[in-house]
């Protein structure tokens, strides 16, 4: 499988604080990834300088092959790259269909949102999720989504506009057992559909029942990888303790 | 039935109004079933009905403005001085509405550029620009005698066929522009994933800063429009101009169902909570009651509505979360 993602020896420090201490790190299509580690290991910068949040103090991001020289998420996203967060991904007033469409709207000879065509969309979409029958319509407010529905939208959205790249942010913490299978059902899905995907999770035993390939971080470098042949859910806590001594 | 659920705000605060004056029309059915006073309603709650309209935006947003009052002011007395000095209304009128714009915009810059909380940033500006407007014109209050005879104030606010007061229809129009701003452009979306949750609104990559800067100088636009139109209609332009207007703006977008919070709200509600605004006093005082009553059964209004919608707005959370 050829890298669709590869960062090298990325730095991003803010002020005396050195979140990223030249991180190596890759993505491959068609693969989960499991990105793992303590609170201040740098997961999540690193998720945000991909999702162009950010960009790095130095060190290169190549996608493609080619390296990304504008780092914001509106660039990121024309590059294909998604990312859900966990409590911000989606807005709770907003119904599914604005929610789904926001900042790319469909627009008519105008430049006017196309509501009829969003929400014909958005109905294809939660139709294909399998939440039609949920009583979840395009013009549910997002609000009386559980959480992991609105995980599922959010994921339904990034494979809608075509995301090579699906970043998601904790997905499962603070789910409901049966929620979480959903989550993890969606992250399959989108792998099947070959599609890479980069999981930030606390959880060894989430992101072993999905990923193909685990990266611990600590303390912003990278403390090991592996693939998930030749290791073991328990071996791979082991290490994830070692990474935090 | 789609459409009862998705407006039921808006049917509601409808029926309010409906309600209220059917009430009024029984108590003083001299006053209410006649022409003229809804000719003098056409006159008066425009001034309100515009800025409220961009205020809802605004509210949407998140953020709050107290200073539109002292801009209505300001861009009143340029658009006084510029007309004045050039003889020509239409040039005093585009000075105005882009010094009302300006103002807001630099509303806008402060609060996105420093990060100074909108209602401190617009409290001090709302001081400043009023003490500037005083400086400016000595606290005196300016004649313009000449607007009679302009034929371009018949255009802003002159009577169609004889009888409906021109700025009734500009304020018709300013809320249509707005409710497709709000409800069918990206600006207007981005405002309420803004106004919902601004981080979230960052993260979805949308134009956090330019969208809260605009909305500012949108409703500097309204305060301006709405403050040309008030001094041509009264032929003069006085330096308190805009004071007693804050309460009711506010009131006007409350009472429409527009979220304390911020991600929700209609024009249509804000239209019709400014009606509802501006007919009070009149039903009050043309019922029999002392007019002191005026702002009792406002503050009534508003509080009753605002509750209204905080505790639907709390059981609709509690079904959510189960």
């Amino acid at each position: 499988m050829s890298n669709i993602l590869e960062m090298r020896a990325v730095r991003k420090s803010f002020g005396s604080v050195h979140a990223l201490r030249g991180v190596d790190f890759s993505l491959a299509e068609g693969e989960i990834t499991a990105l793992l580690g303590d609170n201040g290991a740098g997961k999540s910068t690193l998720a945000k300088i991909i999702s162009g949040l950010y960009a790095p103090t130095s060190g290169q991001v190549l996608i493609d092959g080619a390296q990304v020289t504008k780092f914001s998420v509106k660039h990121a996203r024309q590059l294909g790259v998604e990312t859900v967060y966990q409590d911000r991904a989606l807005g709770y007033s907003q119904p599914l269909w604005r929610n789904l469409f926001a900042g790319r709207h469909l627009t008519n000879c105008f430049g006017l949102i196309n509501a009829a065509a969003e929400k014909q969309a958005a109905a294809d979409i939660i139709a294909q999720l399998g939440l039609s029958g949920a009583g979840v319509s395009p013009d549910t407010p997002a609000l009386l989504l559980s959480g992991g529905e609105r995980q599922g939208l959010a994921i339904g959205r990034a494979m809608h506009f075509k995301a090579r790249i699906v970043i998601l942010d904790e997905p499962t913490t603070a789910l409901a057992v049966g929620e979480v299978e959903k989550v993890l059902d969606f992250m399959r899905r989108v792998k099947q559909e070959g599609r890479s995907v980069m999981v930030i999770t606390h959880s060894v035993e989430h992101a072993w029942r999905v990923a193909d390939r685990f990266v611990v971080l600590s303390h912003g470098k990278i403390f090991g990888e592996w693939r998930r042949q030749g290791l073991t859910a328990g071996s791979l806590l082991e290490k994830l303790i070692e990474a935090e001594k | 039935m789609n459409f009862i659920r998705n407006n039921k705000n808006q049917l509601l605060i409808t029926l309010v109004l409906a309600v209220l004056w059917s009430f009024f029309a029984l108590k003083a059915p001299q006053a209410f079933l006649s022409g003229s006073i809804y000719m003098t309603f056409l006159s008066t709650i425009p001034f309100i009905t515009i800025v409220a309209t961009a205020m809802t935006l605004v509210v949407v947003t998140g953020e709050m403005d107290l200073s539109f009052a002292s801009n209505m002011a300001m861009s009143g007395f340029v658009f006084a001085w510029t007309s004045q000095t050039s003889g020509s209304v239409l040039l005093g009128a585009a000075a105005g509405l882009a010094a009302g714009s300006c103002i807001g915009a630099l509303n806008g810059l402060m609060i996105t550029v420093t990060g100074v909380p909108a209602i401190v940033a617009t409290i001090g500006f709302d001081f400043f620009w009023r003490g500037t407007v005083m400086l400016l014109s000595n606290g005196t209050t300016r004649t313009l005698e000449f607007l009679n005879s302009s034929p371009s104030t018949a255009f802003f606010i002159g009577r169609v066929c004889g009888v409906l007061p021109a700025q009734s229809l500009w304020a018709l129009v300013f809320a249509m522009v707005t409710a497709l701003i709000y409800h069918r452009t990206s600006w207007g979306d981005d405002l309420r994933f803004i106004g919902d949750d601004r981080e979230a609104a960052k993260m979805l990559g949308l134009p956090v800063s330019a969208a809260r800067a605009g909305v500012f100088a949108y409703l500097g636009f309204a305060a301006a429009l709405s403050g040309i139109l008030a001094t041509m209609e009264m032929g003069n332009w006085w330096p308190t101009q805009g004071d007693g207007y804050l309460l009711l703006v506010f009131a006007s977008v409350f009472i429409g169902g527009t979220s304390v919070y911020g991600g929700s709200g209609t024009v249509w509600g804000t239209f019709v909570g400014s009606v509802i605004m501006g007919i009070i006093e009149a039903g009050i005082v043309s019922s029999g009651w002392s007019g002191f009553w005026t702002r009792f059964v406002d503050g009534l209004t508003l509080l009753a509505s605002v509750s209204f919608y905080a505790l639907a707005s709390k059981k609709k959370r509690w079904t959510a979360n189960g």
